[in-house]
């Protein structure tokens, strides 16, 4: 679905991606880890075309849909219009669908979406990721400022559509519990490079990983 | 009182014209980020239209509306030198725009010549609770107050119109949903010219049109359009509508030769609250 090869990024003479190489298969659930300035929110805008590379190669299976970083909604629009403008690429506008995925958000139509809560804001983000109808979904900071009850709830429909629609995700994490618990397979990236890859079982084993994304040795 | 009544009336046509222009450039600057200082040029190339179509014998409303579709590709044209190029800040753009501006001066004496220009509009004049208010000047009001109605329905109900809104509201969100902003930029200019355009078509009969005359009508539509921090169109209608009416007032009593005076005065006093609010003009534009 994903597959980057020696991808390279930079910002002027600032490199944020230095030879990146990642792939996410068909209906494959996988976390990219790492600390604040990694290059994570760079990869994510870069696969969604609003970043050109500087060199290497991206290739994407499918349609796409990115959940970025802070939400990002249109916040002088309603939760409703908010949904229909998701459906830009993919001439969806009828937001019924995403109504019965996520309920809530058929209570919250109607309001502005700028002062909404946001575990709130993130599921309008999240229905309106959905109205593209993406078959791979890049998930910028699920978990961040949001209450655990929250996260869990948006983390239990990801793996939902995972398992029922086959949606391959590319969840970007600070929160590595969260991204071990609901991936198969994890990168970690540091200053624009990758520092190790694998199985989420082993990379919990990990004493380096730990260390630095689990607060210690995992129990 | 009657001749009270009068000014007041006929400052609010004033006041609508400038309301349109006004609304050009906020649209423009909602959604791009740049303040358009082409945009008295849309009108004059409209009105300059209307003036050579209606002298070769084009019938009304065809008129107008050729000369309207022209000021709108003149705003395309306009936005495709300010913001064609990826990258342009909204300042370079801006930039673009003055010079845009100037670059039209040149078309237009090559087109037009230098000497002022007029077109026929609405004879007659009405006469409401004893004032005397010119028939065209009813029909600025009606027009303006149409396209206000249109233009609402447009960004509030259509999708397109939400796109726009989009794009200014979180033009980053806009490009993770898809929509191309520079192009909606491109659009936002073409309404601007559009909307500019309308102001010309209903100003000429009223006032000669003449090369220049982009410098009353952008000192005014600026002016007004800053009331609006360059964000709000219904702000921006009112201090138009003010603006007009206060102009108006002073030519009716007497000091006909300070009309622009009076809307830069204006448009200090309005910028220098604007800039203690911190304001459209610090955060906005840069």
């Amino acid at each position: 679905m994903i597959e980057v090869q020696d991808l390279v990024v930079s910002y002027g003479t600032a490199t944020a991606l230095d030879h990146l190489t990642l792939t996410v298969g068909e209906g494959e659930m996988v976390a990219l880890l790492g600390p604040n300035g990694a290059g994570k929110s760079t990869l994510a805008n870069t696969l969604a075309g609003i970043i050109a590379p500087a060199s290497g190669t991206v290739r994407i299976g499918g349609r796409l849909a990115l959940i970025p970083e802070g939400r990002q909604l249109f916040p002088d629009l309603s939760v409703a219009d908010n949904l229909a403008l998701g459906g830009w690429r993919s001439g969806l506008r009828d937001p019924s669908s995403v109504y019965e995925l996520l309920p809530r958000l058929a209570e919250l139509a109607g309001r502005r979406a700028g002062v909404l809560s946001g575990g709130e804001q993130q599921m309008v983000a999240f229905g309106r990721a959905m109205m593209s109808r993406p078959e791979v979904l890049v998930v910028d900071e699920l978990s961040l400022g949001l209450a655990p009850g929250v996260t869990a709830d948006l983390a239990a429909h990801l793996a939902e559509l995972n398992r029922s629609q086959g949606l391959a995700v590319l969840l970007i994490e600070q929160n590595a519990r969260l991204a071990f618990e609901l991936c198969s397979r994890a990168y970690v990236l540091e200053s624009g490079r990758l520092v190790t890859e694998g199985a989420c079982a082993e990379l919990a084993d990990d004493p380096r990983v730990a260390a630095a994304y689990l607060g210690g040795a995992v129990t | 009182m009657s001749a009270f009544l009068s000014y007041l009336l006929n400052g609010l046509a004033v006041g609508c014209a400038i309301a349109l222009i006004a609304s050009g450039l906020v649209t423009i600057h909602r959604v791009t980020g740049v303040v358009n200082f082409a945009q008295g040029t849309f009108a004059v190339v409209a009105g300059l239209c209307t003036s050579s179509l209606l002298g070769l014998g084009f019938p009304h409303g065809l008129s107008e509306l050729a000369a309207v579709l022209a000021a709108a590709v003149a705003g395309l044209l306009t936005g495709l030198a300010a913001i064609g190029k990826r990258g342009t800040t909204p300042l370079a753009s801006l930039i673009v725009t003055l010079g845009v501006g100037v670059l039209a001066y040149a078309v237009e004496i090559v087109l037009w010549g230098d000497q002022p220009r007029s077109a026929p509009g609405l004879a007659g004049s009405v006469t409401v609770a004893g004032a005397h208010i010119q028939t065209q000047h009813l029909l600025v009001i009606g027009v303006t107050a149409a396209t206000f109605v249109l233009l609402a329905l447009f960004f509030g109900r259509t999708y397109l119109g939400k796109a726009l809104t989009a794009c200014a509201s979180n033009p980053y969100a806009a490009r993770v949903v898809g929509i191309d902003v520079r192009r909606m930029g491109l659009l936002a200019f073409a309404l601007g010219g559009l909307l500019g355009g309308i102001a010309g078509v209903l100003v000429t009969p009223l006032r000669p049109i003449s090369f220049d005359t982009d410098v009353t009508l952008i000192v005014n539509g600026f002016a007004a359009a800053v009331f609006g921090a360059l964000t709000r169109p219904v702000i921006a209608l009112f201090g138009a509508l003010l603006l007009g009416v206060a102009e108006t007032m002073a030519a009716g009593y007497g000091y006909g030769s300070h009309q622009l005076e009076v809307a830069l005065g204006l448009m200090i006093i309005v910028m220098i609250v604007q800039a203690g609010r911190r304001s459209a003009i610090s955060e906005e534009t840069v």
